[in-house]
């Protein structure tokens, strides 16, 4: 216990201080939850300086009950088993508004943002002059715009309606969710402004279809460059050379899982632990780029023309990835984290809101393809792979070691799997069942773009992504899945050879 | 207490079939009767092994700490594990194994509602016990199974009550999400009833359902957004399942959505499922269980004690499914000591009315309709994946295992 106060430091007993408005707020945080809402708010109207390491405290669970109403504020995190003040989200709520005035002083831009935004939804009347004064001051043109929204919050809130008639222009020039709902609940509140507050809301519903027609295009995309990275290692090795491979999902799993080993091996180099990610990404494309190489000499050319061999087989070494994998690493799922460059939103111009991870991953995915697209026309292996397609026999007379080549092209498009196990790792779970979820949407790709084609796997990916995403809103998670599957169907039987048919001797092998 | 018993290996009591006839010579206390079995009936591979794994471990730390009791009635317990592999007709398959072939006294097991329903028939067919330990959506009733999780009035109604009420701010509009399968959609179904009973009209909750691992959820997340912004304070209340909820929370966390703006309260969320992430962005988010790990109460303490003690790592967390676990067990065993013999009709009549003094720190009692009277908690998640509680009942709560809020049970006779 003694070792415990020496750890903290006591910051105020009742008697300490002379009776002033915030020592007598304080026992009102050791209270039930309203009360504790009540006192955060009056504590930060206040404007005491000693108020916000007091309110942060109580955010990061660092503020403790101390003996007669007085509270203690622990510098680190507090030991296990002492009297932390618990809050819920009521009062958390309360406590981010709290901040908010507080901050909105600080030197630090992105504290003032958030102040701003924390004001925005915890508005009141009473903070209209302290937002003026901000607003005057500030200089940061996004901050600005926030300041402007929260101010145009505040005088809704007011009491008079030439205040409220400003706030409604100020709100209604604002492309934010959050503003249309304040409007629509004075709406209710105050039918008189009716008709002001219809024609702001209809100012931000139309740049609100705007941004949303933005974002599902984004998702679109996003799901687009998921499915497209999934494919392109099959399009190689189905679409190219002929195999159905039912393992590549696992080659997908495996990637995911060499990021996993990559990241536990970087975990204790503080330098090298925020670049674990960039670093899995050659190794998860040697790894499984050795095994798919292991596995083609090993098993898959010796039913070189026997599809349905092949496809029992790479369906068997699927199942025995997939149970060695769950023997070394169990069946719990393995959490890869992000790095903090790919957590949070992204906000483009318009108030367009992405996901930053979901952006790496797009932005990946069409490195991914280029990357695929030199090596195929700009080296020496893949004028060999080309030719060895083309005609082997031919191939083989020139010189061209076909074997080595089937090999080497059979890698190549498992270390590409990898490489989605990689991205992969970043938005679901790493589980030895990762790669069966992406099987049947890798074929279904391949074969919509059109076999042997990787423009085919692009555009095919990114169409398939973007009318998924479109049909969502209207028809579900699943009854959307339905629906795609089910114009691939027709479009198959339409045009069986996908969107891009190769032509020539080359196809009619 | 546990630390003082004598030295009875782990391997005693997790002995298989074979092992059994080796014991008499080493306990005496045990000689002559023969041993009862108890069957373990949970998947130990597949989807589900996550959560079902630790289940098992309940189950035979609870047989080890009846064997070091002396048994029940001077015999022995020996467990038989075996594995449903997270497939459905598979649990009825074993089901049939654990009762014709292994003859066991009682079964312990099932999670999903789906892999229960494929039991039952088997169980009622051949007269069998089963205690079922995970709250479910009700809707049913067989005298050969013990509901020892909640019904849909002791998790999901109280929850959405708390979300609509002040402290958990007044929720107006509810987006229901779910995976599709029957828990969800029947939870769904009554809580829709309910919501319009306290007059939230149908415009005003939206209902997803997406298949199990589902991971891209950036549309679902971005539509909830929308939803949230008519005006009315706006609250998610989850049914998703299984590893599914990872990319679901991190798409929250990802797009910015703050418990303090549109709180999320999960009916399938525990200790077990949030060891895998991370928790910081999802302080504030809510489950509603009858038990969490953080409940301060002797019997919890003595609960955790002898978990880390038996799995042998002071880290390891419990959770609700564990607790009912344990309660089913210590009922069956006072039923069975009750009734002098471990034959089903007897023991199944001397469950009604049995008390266990349960880890969440009250006394829950087995009713007629074999389900138990539990109380209902909230908790709030912390960044250490733990549950701060933050609303419970005051008593625990009868189960209404056929809800008023589905039109069909309105002429149902109710006990």
């Amino acid at each position: 216990m003694l070792r415990l106060l020496m750890l903290l430091f006591l910051l105020m007993a009742p008697q300490a201080h002379a009776q002033d408005a915030f020592s007598e707020l304080l026992p009102g945080l050791t209270g039930g939850f309203a009360q504790q809402a009540e006192t955060v708010e009056r504590l930060g109207a206040l404007g005491d300086p000693r108020a916000l390491p007091l309110l942060r405290a109580l955010g990061d669970t660092r503020l403790l009950r101390g003996p007669d109403g007085t509270v203690i504020v622990s510098p680190g995190q507090p030991p296990p088993g002492s009297d932390v003040i618990r809050i819920n989200n009521r009062v958390r709520g309360a406590l981010r508004g709290a901040l908010g005035r507080l901050q909105l002083g600080s030197p630090d831009p992105e504290e003032r943002l958030r102040a701003a935004e924390a004001i925005l939804r915890n508005r009141s009347a009473d903070d209209i002059p302290i937002l003026e004064a901000a607003l005057g001051r500030e200089t940061d043109a996004r901050i600005r715009d926030r300041l402007a929204l929260a101010l145009g919050g505040a005088r809704l809130a007011a009491a008079d309606p030439a205040s409220k008639r400003i706030g409604i222009l100020a709100l209604g020039r604002s492309t934010s969710p959050e503003a249309r709902a304040l409007l629509l609940q004075e709406r209710i509140a105050t039918p008189d402004l009716a008709t002001d507050i219809d024609t702001a809301i209809a100012s931000i519903d139309q740049r609100l279809a705007l941004r949303r027609a933005a974002e599902t295009a984004f998702q679109g995309l996003s799901l687009g460059s998921v499915l497209m990275l999934a494919a392109l290692g099959l399009a190689v090795t189905f679409g190219v050379m002929g195999i159905i491979n039912m393992a590549h999902g696992e080659f997908v799993m495996l990637g995911a899982y060499t990021t996993f080993v990559v990241q536990e091996l970087c975990r204790d180099i503080p330098w090298l632990s925020p670049w674990s990610l960039p670093l899995a990404v050659p190794a998860a494309f040697m790894v499984t780029a050795l095994i798919g190489a292991a596995m083609e000499r090993g098993l898959i050319r010796f039913l070189y023309g026997r599809p349905l061999e092949t496809l029992l087989l790479t369906f068997g070494v699927g199942m025995v990835l997939q149970q060695v994998v769950r023997l070394t690493f169990g069946a719990q799922n393995r959490e890869v984290i992000s790095p903090p460059w790919m957590q949070g939103t992204l906000v483009l111009p318009g108030e367009i809101t992405i996901t930053q991870n979901r952006a790496w991953i797009i932005l990946f995915a069409l490195f991914v393809l280029l990357a695929t697209l030199a090596a195929i026309r700009l080296t020496r292996f893949g004028l060999e792979m080309r030719a060895v397609v083309q005609n082997r026999r031919i191939a083989a007379t020139m010189g061209i070691r076909t074997g080595r080549v089937d090999a080497m092209t059979f890698a190549f498009g498992s270390g590409i799997a990898g490489l989605a196990g990689v991205a992969l790792s970043q938005i679901d779970n790493v589980s030895p069942n990762l790669g069966t979820g992406y099987i049947i949407d890798s074929f279904m790709v391949v074969v919509f773009g059109g076999v042997g084609s990787l423009m085919g796997t692009l555009i095919g990916a990114f169409s398939l992504g973007i009318f998924n995403k479109l049909l969502e809103p209207y028809a579900g998670v699943v009854l959307a899945k339905v629906a795609v599957l089910v114009a691939i169907m027709i479009f198959i039987q339409r045009r069986p050879k996908g969107l891009f048919a190769l032509k020539g001797r080359a196809a009619d092998q | 207490m546990i630390n003082k018993l004598p030295p009875l290996t782990r391997r005693t009591a997790l002995a298989g079939l074979g092992a059994a006839l080796a014991a008499p010579a080493i306990r005496p206390a045990f000689a002559q009767a023969t041993p009862i079995k108890v069957g373990v009936l949970h998947s130990l591979s597949g989807t589900m092994a996550i959560s079902e794994t630790a289940l098992r471990d309940t189950v035979l730390m609870m047989i080890e700490w009846q064997n070091a009791r002396g048994g029940i009635l001077g015999r022995r317990l020996e467990a038989v594990v075996v594995d449903p592999a997270s497939n459905w007709p598979l649990f009825a398959e074993k089901a049939r194994e654990l009762l014709a072939v292994s003859k066991v006294d009682v079964t312990f097991g099932c999670w999903t509602s789906v892999s229960r329903k494929s039991v039952l028939p088997v169980f009622e067919e051949l007269n069998g016990l089963l205690f079922y330990p995970v709250q479910y959506e009700g809707e049913e009733e067989s005298k050969n199974i013990f509901y020892t999780g909640a019904a849909p009035n002791q998790q999901a109604i109280p929850a959405v009550e708390y979300l609509m009420s002040a402290d958990g701010g007044g929720a107006k509009r509810i987006a229901l999400l779910g995976t599709d399968y029957v828990y969800p959609r029947t939870t769904n179904r009554i809580l829709r009833g309910y919501l319009n009973s306290k007059g939230i009209a149908d415009a005003d909750i939206i209902e997803e359902y997406t298949p199990f691992g589902h991971s891209d959820w950036q549309g679902i997340v971005s539509r909830v957004k929308t939803f949230a912004s008519q005006g009315k304070k706006t609250a998610i209340v989850s049914t998703i399942n299984g590893d599914a909820n990872v990319p679901f929370y991190r798409e929250l966390g990802n797009q910015g959505i703050k418990a303090e703006d549109i709180p999320c309260v999960a009916f399938s969320v525990g200790e077990e499922e949030l060891a895998g992430i991370d928790t910081r962005p999802l302080v504030g988010h809510l489950a509603a269980w009858n038990y969490f790990m953080s409940v301060q109460s002797p019997a919890n303490t003595e609960f955790l004690a002898m978990w880390r003690a038996y799995i042998k790592n002071p880290r390891r967390v419990t959770n609700d499914p564990m607790e009912a676990t344990l309660t089913g067990f210590k009922m069956w065993a006072q039923a069975v000591a009750q009734a002098g013999t471990t034959a089903v009709d007897p023991v199944r009549i001397a469950m009604i009315g049995q008390k266990v003094n349960s880890p969440c720190g009250y006394t829950e009692e087995m009713h007629a309709n074999h389900h138990l009277s539990k109380p209902v908690m909230i908790g709030e998640i912390q960044a250490d994946g733990q549950f701060n509680i933050i609303s419970k009942t005051p008593t625990a709560i009868p189960a209404e295992n056929w809800s008023p809020f589905i039109p069909e049970n309105a002429n149902r006779r109710r006990p």
